[in-house]
C-alpha cells in the first residue's frame, strides 16, 4: 500500500464526494423546502450528460456544450416542475415516489430511443485533458482536479447564496418551516420553482462535468441517486452543510473502502477469502455507515428542522 | 389528500363488491390451467404462475404501504433473499424444498428484522430512503458474490424437489402450488389487517403520536409487520427462483422494488385485492407492450404519472368511481 | 398527609435560548381537579407535553403514583394510567368515533399482538367504547367517521378516548378551545360528572369553566408557578391579579 496510491484514492474520493454534493444539494433543498421526494433527480443528472454530448456534437466546443446543456437542463427541470411536480406538492409521499419513478422510466428508456443504448463519450477540453505531476511518481488527471475545484467553487457559491442573500434566507426559512414562510406573504410557488430549477441545474452540471470521465449511458443516474440519498439522509434533510460534509465523507469512505478493503482484510485473514469478502464488504460499507448514523440520529447529523 | 379506498381504514363492513372480488380473482386463477389446456397453451400457465408469484410480494407490500403507511422502497430485497437461498443451496447440491423453503423464509425474516430495527426508527422521507438504501446494499452484496454468479446470476440445476420427488417439474403441479401459496398469503394478510394487530398498524398510519398517547409502542408493532411482510416476500422469492430456475441480483434491484410499489398502486392501495389486480395489470401490460418495442417503459412512465395525477385509487378506485356515478344517475 | 398522584420537581425545559419551563414544581392530589392557568406563552402545553412524555425535560423529575417516570417513553406512561387530550385535536379521522375509542380500550385490554379475529367486531372492546361515548354524550355519533364530526364533538371524542384508557390521571390541554358556548357548557357538565373519579389536570383559558370546576388552581407565569391554592384564594391573590387575572376577569 504505497503513499502514491493512497493520495490518488483520496483525491478520487474527494472527486466522488464533490460530485455527490452537487447532486445532493439540489435534492436536499427540494426535500427540505417542498417536502417533495424527487427520485427523478438522478435522471436530471443523466440528462445533463446526454445534452452535453448532443450539444458538443452540434458545436464542437466543450464550453459551448456546457453552457447550452446547463440552460437546457434548467429549462427541462422547470418544465417538469410546471407540468407534473407542482400538482403533487400537496399529495402524500407515495404519490411523489410513483410519479417520479414514472419520470425515471420515461427518461431512462427515452434516452435509449433517442441516442441508443450504447455508451457515449464526451471529450474533455484539449487544454485540460492531460495529467499534472503532483509529487514524485504521481501523475493525476487535470480534469479530475477541475471537477474537484468546480465542485468546491459551487459549494462556496451556495454558501454565499444561502447565507448572504435574501433568497437564500427564504430558502433556509422554507426548509425549516415552509408554511410560515408562505404565511408571511412570500410567493411560495415562485420560491419552489427557483429551488427546483436551481437543483436541476446543479444535477445537470454534475452530469456534464463527469461525462468526460464516465461513460454516458442510460441508467447512469440511478446508482448515484441512491448514493445521494444516503448522503442527505446522513447529512440531514434540508441542510446544505450536512450534505457537503456527508458527501465528502461518503466519497472518501466508498473510494478508500473499495481500494483497500482487500488489503485491510489481508491483515486478519488469508488472501483468498479476503479477495472474496473484501469487495462484498466494500460495497456494503456506506450502507452500514448510514445504518449506524441513523440508529443514533434518526434525522441525520444536521437536520434543518432540528431534533 | 389522497382518496380513501373502501373498507381499508374504516370498520364499515366490506361492500358486496369488495367481498365478491377476491372470490372472482381466485376463481379465475384456479380455472386458468384448465382453460389453457383446452387452448393447448402452456405459456398461459407459466404467465399465470408468474403473476401469482409477484402478487404474493405485492399483497405483503400492500399491508405495509396501504395499511401501515410504511412506504418500503426495498421490498424486492426480501424477494431476492428468498430466491438466493434456493440458489445457493442448489449450488451446494441441496435441492429439497423442505430445506430450501424454511431457509428462504428464515433468511428474509432475518434481513427484515435487522434492517427493520434501523429503518423503523426513522419516518417519512427518511424511511423511504433508508429502505431504498438497504435494498441497494442487498443488491450489491449479491452482485459481489462471485462464487454464486455475481452479476450474471446463477442457474439452478432443477426446481426444488419434495422429499426427493421432482414435484415442481410439472408445470400444472407447480402452478397449483403457487396458487395455494397466494391464497394462503392473501388470507393471512386479510386476517392480519382486520385483527387487533392490524388495527394498531392502521391507527399508527393515521396518527402515530395519538397511538403512543393511548399506550401503544408503535415501533414494536411496525417491526413485527415488517418482518412478516418481508418473510412473505421471501416466499415469493422461493417460488420465483423455482419458476425461472435462475437467480440474479436483478431480483433485488431498486427498480424491482419500485415495480412492486407500482403493482400495488395500479390496483388500488390499501385493499389487498388491488395488489393482485395491479400485479396482473402490470405484468400483462409488460407482456403486451414489450411485444411491440423493447422500450415500452417510455410509454409506461408517463402512464404512471397520469395514474398518480388522475386515477390515484388505481383500478379498483376507477371501478368504484364508475359504480358510484352510475348509482347517482 | 396523602401522597400526591403527580409530583413535578423543579422541571426545567429550554428551547435554544428560550427558557419555557423554569424550575417548576407542582403536586396533584388524589381525586382533585387541579386547574393550571396562565397567559399565552407561559408554557402550559410544554408542561403537559413533559408530563405525558412527548417532551423530555432538561432537568427535574416527574413522579407518577410515587414512581419516577421522567425517563419513561410516552406509551409506557400511558400504560401506567396517564391519559391526555391534545390542544390541537388529535384523533383518527378515518376511523369511526366508536373505533377511535375502541382502540384505547384495546390498549387497556393489552394483548394486541393478536393476528386473527376481527377487532372491529369484538363485543367487549365495543361495549367499553360505547360506555365511554355515552359518558361524554356522543353515543349517537358512534358510527360517524371522526373526520366528519364537528369541532366540539371531536374535542369531546378526545375526552372519550382518554376515558376508555381507565386513567389514573387525566391531563386535559384546553378542552374548550374553539368550542361554542353551548358545547363548552356541555363539556363542563361532563367534567363535573367525572370529578372525583380520578385526578384531573385541566389547562384552560375559559375562566368561567375553571372557577366552576377547579378544586385547586395553579397559576403558571413565565414557566414557573406563581401561586397555587383554592380558587377563592388564588382569585384574591394580588400578585396573580396583577400578572394575569386582572385582564381575564370582567
Amino acid at each position: 500500500m504505497s503513499t502514491t496510491l493512497l493520495v490518488v484514492q483520496i483525491l478520487n474520493g474527494l472527486q466522488l464526494g464533490v460530485l455527490l454534493f452537487l447532486i445532493a444539494a439540489g435534492l436536499t433543498l427540494v426535500f427540505g423546502v417542498m417536502d417533495f421526494i424527487n427520485l427523478a433527480h438522478g435522471v436530471q443528472y443523466m440528462l445533463g450528460a446526454y445534452l452535453a454530448v448532443a450539444f458538443y456534437g452540434l458545436t464542437g466546443s466543450f464550453l459551448a456544450a456546457l453552457v447550452l446543456a446547463l440552460a437546457a437542463a434548467l429549462l427541462f427541470g422547470l418544465l417538469l416542475e410546471f407540468v407534473v411536480f407542482r400538482h403533487l406538492y400537496d399529495r402524500d409521499h407515495l404519490d411523489h415516489v410513483i410519479a417520479t419513478f414514472g419520470i425515471i422510466l420515461f427518461l431512462n428508456h427515452g434516452v435509449k430511443v433517442v441516442w441508443g443504448a450504447a455508451p457515449l463519450s464526451l471529450p474533455m477540453p484539449e487544454l485540460l485533458s492531460g495529467s499534472v505531476r503532483l509529487m514524485e511518481g504521481l501523475n493525476y488527471p487535470v480534469w479530475r482536479l477541475v471537477v474537484i475545484a468546480s465542485g468546491l467553487a459551487v459549494a462556496a457559491l451556495l454558501y454565499v447564496l444561502v447565507t448572504h442573500t435574501r433568497i437564500g434566507m427564504l430558502v433556509r426559512a422554507g426548509a425549516t418551516n415552509a408554511r410560515m414562510v408562505s404565511a408571511l406573504g412570500v410567493d411560495i410557488r415562485r420560491l419552489f420553482m427557483i429551488v427546483f430549477g436551481f437543483g436541476a441545474m446543479l444535477a445537470g452540471f454534475a452530469g456534464i462535468m463527469i461525462a468526460p470521465i464516465l461513460s454516458v449511458e442510460p441508467g447512469m443516474g440511478d446508482t448515484i441517486l441512491i448514493l445521494a440519498f444516503v448522503v442527505i439522509v446522513i447529512g440531514g434533510i434540508g441542510s446544505i452543510r450536512g450534505a457537503f460534509l456527508a458527501a465528502l465523507l461518503i466519497g472518501l469512505v466508498d473510494t478508500l473502502g473499495r481500494s483497500f478493503s482487500v488489503d485491510l482484510l489481508r491483515l486478519v485473514m488469508a488472501p483468498s477469502p479476503a479477495r472474496t469478502v473484501g469487495p462484498a464488504i466494500a460495497s456494503m460499507l456506506i450502507y452500514l455507515l448510514m445504518a449506524v448514523v441513523l440508529y443514533v440520529r434518526p434525522t441525520g447529523l444536521f437536520p434543518a428542522k432540528g431534533r | 389528500m389522497s382518496t380513501l379506498t373502501t373498507s381499508a381504514t374504516t370498520s364499515a363492513p366490506a361492500g358486496r363488491f369488495a367481498q365478491a372480488l377476491p372470490v372472482a380473482i381466485f376463481l379465475v386463477f384456479a380455472l386458468l390451467p384448465l382453460l389453457a389446456m383446452r387452448e393447448g397453451n402452456g405459456y398461459l400457465v407459466s404467465l399465470g404462475a408468474r403473476i401469482m408469484i409477484f402478487a404474493i410480494a405485492a399483497v405483503a407490500l400492500d399491508v405495509l404501504v396501504g395499511y401501515a403507511g410504511l412506504i418500503s422502497f426495498g421490498h424486492a430485497a426480501f424477494v431476492g433473499f428468498g430466491a438466493y437461498a434456493v440458489g445457493i443451496l442448489s449450488a451446494h447440491g441441496i435441492a429439497d424444498a423442505l430445506i430450501a423453503l424454511p431457509a428462504a423464509l428464515l433468511v428474509s425474516a432475518l434481513y427484515a428484522f435487522l434492517t427493520g430495527i434501523v429503518c423503523l426508527r426513522t419516518k417519512g422521507v427518511y424511511f423511504i430512503m433508508i429502505t431504498l438504501a438497504f435494498g441497494q446494499m442487498a443488491f450489491f452484496t449479491a452482485s459481489s458474490l462471485a462464487p454464486y454468479g455475481g452479476d450474471d446470476g446463477l442457474t439452478l440445476a432443477a426446481r426444488s424437489t419434495l422429499l426427493g420427488a421432482p414435484f415442481m417439474q410439472d408445470e400444472r403441479a407447480f402452478y397449483y402450488l403457487v396458487f395455494v401459496c397466494l391464497l394462503g398469503s392473501y388470507l393471512l394478510c386479510r386476517a392480519l389487517v382486520a385483527s387487533r394487530f392490524g388495527r394498531v398498524l392502521r391507527g399508527a398510519k393515521e396518527n402515530t403520536v395519538r397511538m403512543a398517547a393511548i399506550g401503544f409502542d408503535v415501533y414494536r408493532f411496525q417491526l413485527v409487520a415488517y418482518v412478516i411482510t418481508g418473510t412473505l416476500a421471501g416466499l415469493s422469492g422461493f417460488l420465483l427462483a423455482n419458476a425461472t430456475e435462475f437467480v440474479s441480483p436483478a431480483y433485488m434491484s431498486w427498480q424491482r422494488s419500485g415495480e412492486l410499489i407500482v403493482m400495488v398502486l395500479l390496483g388500488g392501495v390499501g385493499s389487498l385485492n388491488g395488489a393482485i389486480i395491479g400485479t396482473a395489470a402490470y405484468l400483462l401490460t409488460e407482456e403486451w407492450l414489450s411485444g411491440f418495442t423493447e422500450n415500452w417503459k417510455v410509454i409506461f412512465g408517463p402512464v404512471l404519472v397520469v395514474v398518480v395525477l388522475f386515477a390515484r385509487g388505481g383500478l379498483i378506485g376507477l371501478v368504484s368511481e364508475v359504480a358510484r356515478r352510475r348509482r347517482h344517475d | 398527609m396523602t401522597e400526591p398522584v403527580l409530583r413535578l420537581e423543579n422541571l426545567r425545559k429550554t428551547f435554544g435560548a428560550l427558557v419555557v419551563t423554569d424550575g417548576l414544581s407542582l403536586d396533584v392530589m388524589p381525586g382533585e381537579l387541579h386547574a393550571v392557568i396562565g397567559p399565552n406563552g407561559a408554557g402550559k402545553t410544554t408542561l403537559i407535553n413533559q408530563i405525558s412524555g412527548l417532551l423530555s425535560p432538561d432537568a427535574g423529575a416527574i413522579r407518577f403514583g410515587g414512581r419516577d417516570v421522567t425517563a419513561l417513553p410516552m406509551h409506557t406512561r400511558a400504560q401506567l394510567g396517564l391519559a391526555r387530550s391534545f390542544q390541537i385535536t388529535s384523533v383518527f379521522p378515518h376511523f369511526s368515533a366508536l373505533e377511535n375509542v375502541a382502540l384505547a380500550a384495546q390498549s387497556r385490554a393489552g394483548s394486541s399482538f393478536r393476528f386473527f379475529g376481527r377487532a372491529a367486531a369484538e363485543p367487549a372492546l365495543n361495549a367499553a367504547a360505547l360506555a365511554a361515548l355515552a359518558e361524554v354524550g356522543l353515543a349517537a355519533r358512534a358510527h360517524a367517521p371522526a373526520g366528519a364530526l364537528s369541532h366540539g364533538e371531536r374535542r369531546t371524542l378526545e375526552l372519550a378516548i382518554a376515558l376508555a384508557m381507565e386513567p389514573k390521571l387525566l391531563l386535559l390541554d384546553e378542552p374548550m378551545a374553539g368550542t361554542g358556548h353551548e358545547e363548552g357548557a356541555r363539556l363542563v357538565g361532563v367534567l363535573q360528572r367525572l370529578k372525583g373519579r380520578f385526578p384531573i389536570v385541566l389547562v384552560e383559558h375559559d375562566m368561567a369553566a375553571v372557577f366552576a370546576l377547579a378544586d385547586r388552581i395553579s397559576v403558571l407565569i413565565y414557566g414557573r408557578i406563581l401561586a397555587s391554592g383554592a380558587p377563592a384564594q388564588v382569585r384574591a391573590d394580588p400578585r396573580v391579579v396583577a400578572a394575569y387575572l386582572g385582564d381575564e376577569m370582567e
